[in-house]
């Protein structure tokens, strides 16, 4: 039992973050006792259905055993496989769980735990350990003071002012992200397994393992196709490591691509391998996975489009296909810049910003999207929690409350607010312990006292207006940096009050009889300007990084 | 600190809301009823619902109190004869007033770490460890009661004591008793040592029995005097009349020598030789007649023993006053010492725990929440406090039953006693290292808590998959109860020993 204090407070704060999933497992699931069609929650329960009763064949395939209307799979084949495993052990524990047609709606205690424990079991195995390891790995990435030398070329690590997180503080801030328990454990659904396998894949490339970060990826992206959202980014930068660099040959590089190359489409293979021996089957696959028929957005979203739909009116004045190529152009272009810029300019610090990009210009631009697809970008956002705490920790407040409407819907607001409340504290607690430390000089009443200063400089005394105002400037510029973190608090702290205000008027009022929406679209409205605003400057954040090679690093050091 | 701690205590609480909650949550329901609906007089005959009043008036008081705020959460929850109507609202008011009335506990810890030598050790480890204290998490906020209130007076009440401020702190415990009158047990250390420090304030060691008389205060002990009668007067004097029906209430001697689950003491144990015996009797060829035997059956009700002698209220009496009557000398004769007034305190709270008529499991928080303040100044107290606090909340297990409720009941368990051990391990560290040990305990202590571990699992899980749950429905709790009470003896008697062997004072101002 020897253990330093990081490992005990980290394993702790593990415990804690599993405690909070577990309670908030009490609280009620997505379309609990309302029939006829349920929630997420029966359409797993109905998979599970599906994938033991029904030949692989069939899964995807409208028959009379298969209703496709009735929640028909419309996720990749691991998420089938995992169902069918579940279903298996359901199965064992009682039939009725799982009996054909009969067990619709099935809904009881004993079954709730159940399904509660098997979404607790894949948080355990896959999501929780990726979050460790990944910290664990990138401990020294960003927090690398050093100036390394390149041949003549002195390159500066540009964020070292910045105050960081400790890298076991980063982790239990991560697990407690209350967005994704509130989306798991409460609404019901297994975000975590292809989020986790987002996470290894992340890791394994931070340390240099394409291979193995190819086929994790692979595998998320067989999990949930919804994973597209990364794909743009992890293809760029294994394409831009693998091209000839000065010092190696073209032979080398190719060879390199042939072996990512074999290995996606090997994992590929082995995934899909029951439904590969026709192209009908194939293709009612991708046709399920990629349903273009069911409308730009679901319910109320806080993307561009949905925001722009309270002008004017797109679901109207265009057909699904027209908006389809619409949405692709938009999303195209929002990813171009970032895109671009780690093609060209490749840095392995520079691949979680421009995750976050990819998945954030899908999130705004692209067609069909969910409320609970910013999950897909608040995940990244947590990983650069150790190099931005403030804007990333506003970020997945934000994104949090983006989802209220359907926590409402869901009835989980007492574990939004238990869950929000519990997040913001500890991560208050986390930077003030952060900020306390003797490197970092910066605390907030440092801050205020630079503020005090600029207001009442001594010297304002003995000076008429105009040198008043210039002396102002003068306080300014020199305090600019201390401005700029007070300035940020502020913004941060109103953006969040009103959050607040606006769940809180959610919760209180009435809506008017004219606009029953009118909670939910002014939430996605004031969400989606707040995505918008992270969107820039998460590209911004992007480009000033400057290029450097993770190869050169490696021989270096 | 205690700002952090206390807001995020509360969100687990109220995470914890949609949980399971047992029938005291209708007894409460029940109260506000009675006490919103009914005249005072009334309150202690109202017998429309099998759970009656069995508090002291000022509780009752308390949930008038409380039943006008939940007029406005479901006026329905307060009409007498909607038994077990348990709505939206009205689960959320009740969890509610029971996290808002926690403020008073948190407020208690405040003054108690403030009375103290302040540092770290008592404004971070000694907060954590009552804030968050497991017990009460799972008592208060997943069985449901108001203890959080409760021990925040009692906190209040030893920080003044501790202060020196001594009617004050006789206020609080009047209050407190009139509150829940379980705290009397408490009630000897109380007396002895505000007797010897404030009645007969100029006491010093090896004084003759002239010198006591002539340090005799007169004005003190009025003063002592008029607070606790005050106390008492108003609490019952709308009840003057039927003082005999509210007493009847307060101590129903008809509930039998053991709660419904044995709490872990003497008497679950006599249970077990007695059954053991019994059944032995049996096997040799004996006659012997038995009541039927419902252990653990759930409800409440009189237990006779077949073999050995009955035990009757007035037996536990004399013996729980015969155990703490020592206690009560000592600290007597060691009189301003404050350590050995809290020492004192937890004596008599284990000693009643251990010996008492119908104890439930519950009131093993009377002995760890005191025992917490001490277990931060001292390495003894410490190794106890672990070994106590550890046995003690597992023994609190069967009370949260529901098979929803094992993960989370295991991991505030794990989280709060691993928590225990290394910050208790941090302030005392290890004089050499120990293999196979856990921090600050011995071998054997360690090899006992570790078992805990199969006996969680054979419990919960062995047990009905051998199919016994049908035919020895009462082994699993038995069993718990029979291994958590040789921990919570073998405390006692370590505490017992450490008490009168320790002379030095480590609380200071």
């Amino acid at each position: 039992m020897c253990f330093s204090s990081e490992v005990w407070l980290c394993g702790l704060g593990i415990m804690v973050s599993i405690l909070l999933r577990c309670c908030t497992s009490l609280h009620p699931y997505s379309g609990q006792n309302n029939p006829p069609m349920y929630g997420d929650y029966e359409a797993q329960r109905h998979w599970m259905e599906i994938t033991v009763n029904l030949p692989t064949k069939q899964w995807y395939y409208n028959t009379t055993d298969n209703d496709l209307m009735y929640w028909g799979l419309d996720y990749p084949p691991l998420t089938a496989y995992h169902s069918y495993i579940c279903g298996i052990i359901a199965k064992m524990i009682n039939e009725n769980f799982v009996t054909l047609h009969k067990s619709r709606g099935f809904e009881n205690e004993d079954h709730k735990l159940f399904m509660r424990f098997t979404v607790l079991i894949a948080d355990l195995l896959v999501f929780i350990p990726s979050v460790v390891a990944y910290f664990v790995v990138t401990r020294g990435l960003y927090r690398s003071d050093t100036k390394i030398t390149v041949g003549k070329v002195k390159i500066t690590n540009v964020q070292q002012s910045e105050s960081t997180i400790l890298p076991y503080l980063s982790i239990i801030l991560t697990l407690l992200y209350p967005g994704l328990i509130l989306i798991d454990h409460g609404h019901f659904q297994y975000n975590c397994v292809s989020l986790g396998f987002l996470v290894f894949a992340v890791s394994f490339l931070c340390k240099g393992k394409i291979l193995f970060a190819s086929f994790f990826f692979v595998l998320s992206l067989n999990y949930k196709q919804m994973e597209l959202y990364h794909a743009i980014p992890f293809f760029i930068y294994m394409l831009s490591i693998s091209i000839p660099n000065p010092g190696y040959s073209y032979y080398t590089s190719i060879v390199k691509l042939l072996k990512i190359g074999s290995v996606v489409v090997i994992t590929f293979a082995v995934i899909w391998l029951p439904f590969l021996h026709s192209t009908k089957d194939f293709l009612q696959v991708v046709h399920r996975l990629f349903p273009l028929a069911r409308g730009v957005f679901e319910d109320k979203v806080g993307n561009v489009w949905c925001t722009m739909n309270t002008v004017y009116k797109f679901k109207e004045n265009f057909t699904n296909n027209q908006m389809v190529r619409y949405c692709a152009v938009a999303t195209l272009a929002a990813i171009v810049p970032s895109a671009a810029d780690l093609f060209l300019r490749p840095n392995i610090e520079k691949f979680v910003p421009s995750l976050i990009n990819s998945s954030l210009a899908f999130f705004l631009f692209s067609f069909q999207v969910h409320e609970k697809s910013i999950l897909l970008a608040a995940i990244p956002v947590l990983l650069y929690l150790p190099v931005k705490p403030i804007p990333c920790f506003w970020f997945t407040v934000i994104s949090t409350f983006s989802m209220f409407p359907l926590l409402m819907k869901d009835r989980l607001v007492i574990a939004f607010i238990g869950l929000t409340i519990f997040y913001v504290a500890s991560f208050y607690s986390v930077i003030e312990y952060s900020l306390r430390e003797p490197k970092a000089k910066k605390t907030k009443q440092t801050f205020y006292r630079r503020f005090l200063n600029v207001l009442l400089s001594v010297e304002y005394g003995r000076a008429n207006n105009e040198d008043i105002f210039k002396l102002t400037i003068k306080e300014i510029v020199k305090n600019r940096h201390y401005l700029l973190s007070l300035f940020e608090y502020v913004c941060v702290l109103s953006s969040l009050v009103g959050s607040g205000i606006l769940s809180a008027c959610m919760l209180i009022f009435e809506p008017p009889v004219r606009y029953p929406d009118l909670f939910p679209v002014l939430i996605s409205i004031y969400s989606c300007i707040h995505f918008l605003g992270f969107f820039v400057y998460f590209n911004i954040i992007q480009f000033k990084i400057p290029q450097y090679n993770s190869a050169i690093k490696v021989k270096i050091s | 600190m205690i700002f952090m701690s206390v807001l995020l205590t509360s969100c687990v609480k109220l995470l914890l809301v949609p949980s399971y909650h047992s029938t005291d949550f209708e007894v409460h329901r029940n109260w506000l009823a009675i006490t919103h609906n009914l005249p005072t007089k009334r309150w202690y005959f109202e017998d429309t619902s099998e759970w009656t009043l069995d508090y002291p008036p000022l509780f009752a008081w308390f949930e008038c109190f409380l039943s006008y705020v939940a007029k406005l959460f479901d006026p329905n929850m307060l009409h007498l004869d909607n038994l077990n109507y348990a709505s939206e609202a009205t689960v959320l008011f009740q969890r509610l007033s029971v996290i808002l009335t926690d403020l008073v506990y948190a407020y208690g810890t405040h003054q108690c770490s403030m009375s103290l030598k302040s540092g770290w050790k008592t404004e971070v480890v000694l907060t954590l460890l009552l804030i968050s204290n497991v017990g009460l998490l799972m008592v208060d906020h997943i069985h449901f009661q108001y203890n959080g209130f409760l021990y925040g007076i009692l906190l209040l009440s030893v920080a003044n004591m501790i202060q020196g401020k001594y009617l004050k702190g006789a206020f609080w415990f009047t209050i407190l008793i009139n509150l829940k009158h379980i705290y009397i047990y408490m009630g000897p250390t109380y007396f002895v040592y505000l007797l010897h420090n404030y009645c007969f304030d100029k006491v010093h060691k090896s004084s003759s029995f002239k010198d006591l008389l002539n340090s005799f205060s007169f004005i003190n002990t009025a003063k002592l005097g008029a607070v606790v009668i005050g106390v008492f007067l108003v609490t019952y004097l709308p009840f003057i009349d039927q003082l005999g029906q509210v007493l009847s209430r307060l101590f129903p001697f008809k509930r039998g020598l053991c709660h419904a689950y044995w709490a872990p003491n003497i008497w679950a144990v006599y249970n077990v030789l007695d059954k053991g015996a019994f059944i032995s009797a049996k096997q040799m060829g004996f006659n012997v007649t038995s009541s039927p035997a419902v252990m653990t059956g759930g409800l409440v009700q009189e237990f006779s023993h077949s073999i050995l002698p009955n035990i009757t209220p007035f037996v536990t009496l004399i013996i729980t006053a015969f155990f703490m009557l020592p206690g009560c000398i000592k600290l007597w004769s060691y009189g301003n010492s404050r350590d050995n007034f809290v020492r004192s305190l937890i004596l008599c709270s284990l000693t009643s725990f251990l010996f008492g008529w119908h104890v439930h499991e519950k009131a093993i928080l009377m002995t760890i929440i005191p025992l917490s303040i001490l277990s931060i100044f001292d390495r003894e107290d410490a190794k106890i406090f672990l070994l106590l606090s550890a046995v003690g909340h597992y023994s609190l297990f069967p009370l949260l039953f529901p098979r929803s409720l094992i993960v989370v009941k295991v991991l505030l368990y794990v989280v709060y006693t691993t928590y225990e051990f290394y910050s208790l391990s941090y302030l005392f560290p290890l004089r050499k290292r120990q293999h196979y040990t856990l921090p600050l305990l011995n071998f054997y202590e360690s090899f006992y808590l570790f078992s805990l571990v199969p006996l969680f699992l054979y419990e919960n899980f062995i047990h009905s998959f051998l199919g016994l749950s049908k035919t020895l429905p009462f082994l699993p709790l038995m069993t718990t109860s029979v291994y958590c009470s040789f921990g919570i003896i073998y405390c006692w008697a370590k505490y017992f020993k450490y008490f009168f062997e320790n002379d030095k004072s480590k609380i200071k101002k």
